[in-house]
């Protein structure tokens, strides 16, 4: 953890952060529309993620952070996205 | 903090309470590891019982002592209390707790407060659980699973049981992490991860199946709790829920549960050999790795309890491969300690006994999970007694003797008394032929087709039913031995000393009791863990 109070990042970047969060939302709103079927859901899942990741790297300040700290996000986040990845392997192929 | 020469043990030194109190608020590591023994093993001996009244049940067809409705709460009870409450906080929060800061020369675990407060989330989950079983519609009779739709329409008293479940999930995720944080931060100087005890290896990967896997299971039971409150239709095709999805979401815990049992007690037997065998064990590395490799391994193949619930045919080949692959480091370890065996001076004592069984036993569970994991053999046995016996023999011939070799192994460094080796050694006989003539004939009845649950048969099952009940009486006898001889031993037993083994981990190297701080000073790491003779 960086121990000393000072904003590490200006107010600018949360702000272009803040704003490629809602730009993702109404992508997903959007597409949402679409109809895509079962792409639907991978589409919104990528989305989700990139903003995920957002949150993470700047909200929270990952970027900052040493190696260990992101390798240990990173495997949680290669788990949940095994799990995921594996589930579909059912319900994509599902009769 | 001495008495003459002898530092004071951790049991002569209370901290600020007295009394039970300085066990119940202890945020000493020892005493949180005796407390999960305790109460574990007291559960244990609860569910025994309730074993040992199942198989007397089904000695003959028909009704025997109790039941239907009896006979499916009790295996249902059964189930959640050695799953739950017994084998998966086993090892790990047992003697892992008591053990770990030994091993790797600390003074504590890293959040000593975090470990009490997980014991208490243990014990009230566990009350919780023991009240659901007598208010409400009574006790649960959905099998320790809680599979949709039954536990949503069933009246028995379900939701609360799940929410005890939810606070033990809670618990075994706390040790978790502060586990993993232990041995990243507070290994001994010199301590390299290499030269880390194969058990802390063990615990380690453990640690992270507890941390990524657990949280799974709590999200699972809080949807089915809703479920069963609010009726949102998750679970439920009417509404457009999907069943499988809960079987899913339960087995990507459950399945890696089952690492969270084994690996420890893998780990466990990774110490005894080499000591007895007065050998260093052979492939550290492969043994070490391949704790990860099971770990990891064991995260992509939960939708082997599955083959026959209507999943689709690409994602039953995909889990079946990938079932295949854990056989592979389970494999390496096997040999690995076969080979640690090899032309070394064995002294054939009580711990190397359980964990030569061990090694035997979770064989033969292990060889018989690659006929579950087939596709074709699993329609064949799917739901039969063959499973039963499968995972009896990796859980219990596999975990349990593993945690009895333990128990044993580090018996006089927990209690500073030795136990009586002749009566563990006949303990040991008869609790190995009792647990086979008990299993055995499970995969046999298993094959000819006897359903697991049923609380009737044909008669043509008697004769295997009939054996395996007369092995649960075998069986019984043999734990009511050894505990009888530990219990015994904890008061009357002879002094140990403080390394009556000759072990070279650093637990053996501070007094039997440890003092209250482990170890007077920090020790120095400047090798490896076993080091014997030339090698």
């Amino acid at each position: 953890m960086n121990d000393n109070n000072k904003s590490i990042t200006g107010y600018r970047i949360y702000f272009i952060v803040w704003i490629c969060l809602l730009i993702l939302t109404a992508t997903t709103v959007a597409i949402s529309n679409l109809k895509l079927g079962k792409y639907g859901a991978l589409i919104s899942l990528f989305i989700a993620s990139i903003k995920a990741s957002l949150i993470l790297l700047f909200f929270m300040h990952l970027k900052y952070e040493g190696f260990l700290i992101k390798a240990m996000l990173l495997l949680t986040i290669m788990t949940i996205a095994i799990i995921v990845g594996l589930t579909f392997s059912d319900v994509w192929y599902r009769h | 903090m001495t008495t003459g020469d002898r530092e004071k043990s951790f049991y002569e030194t209370q901290g600020r309470h007295t009394g039970i109190l300085s066990w119940v608020l202890s945020t000493d590591h020892k005493r949180i590891g005796i407390l999960y023994l305790t109460a574990m093993f007291s559960f244990f001996f609860v569910a025994v019982i309730l074993g040992v009244l199942m198989r007397l049940e089904l000695i003959a067809p028909g009704r025997t002592i109790m039941s239907a409705t009896t006979y499916n709460a009790i295996f249902t009870v059964h189930g959640v209390i050695m799953i739950f409450l017994f084998i998966i906080p086993g090892i790990p929060s047992g003697l892992g707790n008591f053990l770990l800061p030994l091993l790797i020369g600390a003074r504590d675990v890293a959040f000593p407060r975090i470990n009490l407060m997980s014991w208490w989330f243990y014990i009230t989950g566990a009350i919780v659980i023991l009240v659901s079983l007598f208010t409400g519609g009574g006790p649960p009779d959905t099998g320790w699973t809680f599979y949709v739709p039954y536990s949503i329409k069933t009246g028995t008293n379900v939701t609360l049981a799940v929410f005890g479940v939810f606070l033990l999930g809670i618990s075994s995720t706390l040790t978790g992490i502060n586990f993993v944080t232990t041995i990243h931060r507070l290994r001994a100087p010199g301590m390299k991860w290499f030269r880390m005890p194969l058990f802390v290896w063990s615990l380690y990967a453990t640690g992270w199946v507890q941390i990524l896997a657990t949280p799974v299971l709590g999200l699972t039971l809080l949807l089915l709790m809703s479920e069963r409150l609010f009726g949102f239709g998750l679970f439920d095709p009417a509404k457009g829920g999907d069943p499988l999805l809960f079987e899913h979401l339960f087995w990507i815990y459950s399945h890696p549960a089952v690492y969270i049992m084994i690996l420890p007690a893998m780990g466990a037997v990774t110490e005894i050999i080499p000591v007895f065998a007065r050998r260093t064990i052979f492939g550290y590395k492969a043994i070490a790795f391949s704790s990860l490799a099971i770990a990891s391994a064991g995260y992509l193949v939960w939708g082997h309890h599955m083959f026959t619930s209507g999943m689709s045919d690409i994602a039953r080949m995909v889990f079946s491969f990938l079932t295949f692959i854990v056989a592979i480091p389970s494999g390496i370890k096997v040999f690995n300690w076969v080979a640690s065996l090899y032309k070394g001076s064995i002294e054939l004592v009580s711990p190397l006994l359980f964990t030569i069984s061990f090694i035997f036993l979770f064989s033969i569970g292990g060889l018989t999970g690659l006929v579950n994991g087939a596709l074709a053999t699993n329609i064949f046995v799917h739901g039969t007694y063959f499973i039963v016996a499968h995972f009896h023999y990796t859980m219990f011939g596999g975990t349990a003797f593993a945690f009895f070799a333990a128990l044993h192994y580090w018996f006089p460094k927990i209690t500073g008394r030795m136990y009586r080796e002749a009566l563990a050694k006949r303990a040991w006989v008869i609790l190995f032929t009792g647990f086979n003539v008990l299993y055995f004939p499970m995969f046999i009845l298993g094959l000819e087709g006897m359903p697991r649950r049923y609380y009737d048969y044909l008669p043509r099952f008697q004769t295997g039913h009939f054996i395996s009940t007369i092995g649960s009486w075998i069986l019984a006898t043999g734990l009511a031995i050894m505990f009888y001889n530990l219990i015994r031993s904890i008061f009357k037993g002879e002094a140990a000393g403080s390394n009556p083994w000759g072990g070279t981990t650093l637990e053996w190297t501070t007094s039997s009791p440890p003092p209250r701080e482990n170890f007077k000073e920090i020790p120095v790491v400047t090798g490896g863990p076993y080091r014997f003779g030339k090698d």
